[in-house]
């Protein structure tokens, strides 16, 4: 029953299927809608709230995009992964790299350049994708081996490779700073100049409302049909009962490395978000601390649940936010927060459900329907 | 040829020995059980059979193909369906999702629907549970959730690992009656049972495993007057 609006969604979008047009709109519209989205949310929304709450939007948004990637692997398919900002940590240098890089090489300078989808914010985007695609990759070397066991291996996994990552990164060559350092030399060569302990710095801050909202709204209407789709249902059937889920023909290895792939892909966008708008990507600021905040995140929003790990991701980057004259208590009124959640909800806020689920929005909507009904 | 063949299977679990050359044969259209105490291998020899542990030795051959290194999911595909023991549902989704599960390699929505009419009309107890949490079943109803979702993978030859575990008598007799109807339609069965009295009762033929070896086979019938059979597995000494 609770996932009426997801069947009749997917079957009305099975209907249409045939036709080629229609199938590549169908692809497509995501990617329209939640450019649409993050346009409102730039042009609009960010005017609107004004400064200090358009860079909370963008600390939700980037934690949205995080978490809700982590959603797909501990969640959805109920595999626990501890190495989330490992991911995060590729994505970041790898978009850092060629947008730093790039910029000094193209542009002479490693400031932002270009107006809105100018040559810069190209560059950037470009970087983007390619923090995606790194993270991917190592999505597969890192998912392949443990996920074709049964058990908790991918925790102990994802946990060393979120350390290796870390500590490869502190241990990357110089950062050369100027133009004709730079100039002279080949993009391969620079691959090993990501700034080590330091941190590699002077990240061009290309990071707007736009760019993390397209990203997270991407993020979430794929998650939203994953989650509906007969492969959304094998990972959940695989979260259930592995042994259960094999004997009903999922293929459980593949439905696995797969969402911790499409996971991998999305944080690493995020790491490179999030670089572009600290400016200064430090591989200690990546580590488990920031694994284990991210995994906090989709605990208590509910482990599954697309809503309820955005409200999980705004609750938990605005509460420290709110807490902020407390100064040093702030962080204990924020422990005392999460202990309140666990011990009131211990499935996380939405649990599985997604907000349109619940009994008390059902009921709502069933008044508001009632009260039209009677005034007309 | 069989339509199953175990030819001499081994299947060790880290250094535990669990199953020593185990070899039975089922032909099509036949029920065979496989009878035997807690810990015998009973259920390693379904596992071995639908490719969820690999055997270390010997040959699983089903329509004459050997099925060793073949994946668990690619097997269901091919006809072999195994209905796991603890009656392995999924016990956070609904019994339509349970059901939609079970038809996952299918794509001919309308023999789906058929099939689960069908499977519903054997079991009408989950038809009126279709939208309730499988976890709130009863422990009878989730095992007849467990073969219904089995049906619903269309299998030619359906594993059973111990349907009438932990249910009181009264259902074990409705589940066996469904399970002879459902092999009184075509369907090839393998019966893993510790209750022999039921299971010698449905069965053609039958095995008996003791530490993972089968010790005893035979028509059930006439295992079920084997004095050793009798008061080993039967309880009935005279």
């Amino acid at each position: 029953m609770s996932d009426r609006a997801g069947k009749t969604l997917s079957e009305r979008v099975g209907a249409l299927r045939p036709n080629p047009v229609v199938n590549t709109g169908l692809s497509l519209a995501p990617f329209v809608v939640a450019f649409a989205l993050a346009m409102v949310v730039d042009t609009v929304v960010g005017p609107l709230v004004g400064a200090t709450w358009t860079e909370i939007l963008l600390d939700v948004g980037i934690a949205i995009l995080l978490a809700g990637s982590l959603n797909v692997v501990n969640g959805y398919a109920g595999q626990f992964s501890l190495g989330h900002a490992g991911f995060m940590l590729l994505g970041g240098y790898a978009a850092a790299w060629l947008t730093f890089y790039g910029s000094m090489k193209f542009f002479g300078t490693w400031e932002p350049v270009g107006g809105f989808l100018g040559s810069g914010q190209l560059l950037f985007l470009g970087g983007c994708m390619l923090g995606g695609l790194v993270a991917a990759v190592f999505g597969v070397v890192v998912g392949l081996p443990s996920l074709r066991l049964r058990g908790d291996y991918l925790a102990i996994v994802t946990l060393g490779f979120g350390e290796i990552a870390r500590v490869l990164g502190q241990i990357t060559a110089r950062q050369p700073k100027n133009v004709e350092q730079v100039a002279e030399r080949s993009w391969w060569d620079l691959a090993d100049n990501l700034g080590g302990a330091e941190g590699f710095s002077q990240i061009p801050n290309y990071t707007r409302l736009f760019f993390v909202y397209l990203f997270v709204f991407i993020l979430l209407i794929l998650a939203y049909r994953l989650k509906y789709s007969s492969k959304g249902r094998a990972l959940l059937a695989v979260r259930e009962n592995e042994i259960a889920a094999e004997a009903m023909g999922i293929d459980t290895t593949r439905a696995k490395v797969s969402a911790f792939v499409m996971s991998a892909f999305f944080a690493g966008i995020g790491g490179a978000l999030y670089a572009h708008r600290v400016g200064v990507l430090k591989p200690t600021e990546l580590g488990f601390q920031k694994s284990i905040d991210l995994v906090i995140i989709v605990v208590i929003g509910g482990m599954g649940s697309i809503t309820g790990v955005v409200l999980g991701a705004a609750i938990l980057v605005i509460l420290p936010e709110l807490f902020r004259e407390f100064s040093e208590y702030r962080m204990i009124a924020y422990a005392l927060a999460l202990v309140a959640v666990m011990l009131l909800r211990p499935q996380g806020i939405m649990g599985v459900k997604e907000l349109w689920e619940t009994s008390w929005w059902r009921k709502g909507v069933a008044r508001l329907r009632g009260g039209k009904r009677g005034g007309a | 040829m069989a339509m199953l063949e175990l030819d001499g299977v081994d299947v060790h679990y880290g250094g535990i020995h669990a199953l020593r050359g185990v070899s039975l044969k089922v032909e099509a259209g036949e029920v065979v059980t496989l009878i035997g105490a807690n810990g015998a291998g009973k259920t390693t020899t379904l596992r071995a059979i639908s490719g969820l542990v690999r055997p270390t030795k010997g040959k699983v051959r089903f329509d004459g193909k050997d099925l060793t290194g073949v994946p668990a999911h690619q097997i269901v595909a091919s006809g072999l369906v195994h209905a796991p023991e603890g009656r392995g549902i999924f016990s956070n989704m609904t019994v339509e999702e349970n059901l939609d599960l079970g038809a996952f390699l299918r794509h001919d929505k309308t023999a789906v629907a058929k099939d689960r009419e069908h499977a519903l009309t054997l079991f009408p107890r989950l038809r009126e549970r279709l939208a309730q949490n499988a976890g709130t079943l009863s422990g009878g109803e989730q095992q007849m959730l467990a073969i219904a979702r089995a049906l619903l993978s269309r299998p030619r030859l359906l594993l059973l690992d111990e349907p009438s575990l932990g249910l009181a008598p009264q259902i074990v007799a409705t589940i066996f009656k469904i399970v002879r109807t459902i092999a009184a339609e075509g369907t090839t069965i393998l019966l893993v049972e510790q209750n022999a009295h039921m299971a010698l009762g449905v069965a053609s033929r039958a095995y008996v495993l003791e530490v993972g070896e089968i010790v005893l086979q035979g028509p059930a019938a006439q295992l079920a007057k084997d004095d050793k059979i009798r008061k080993a597995y039967l309880g009935i000494h005279d």
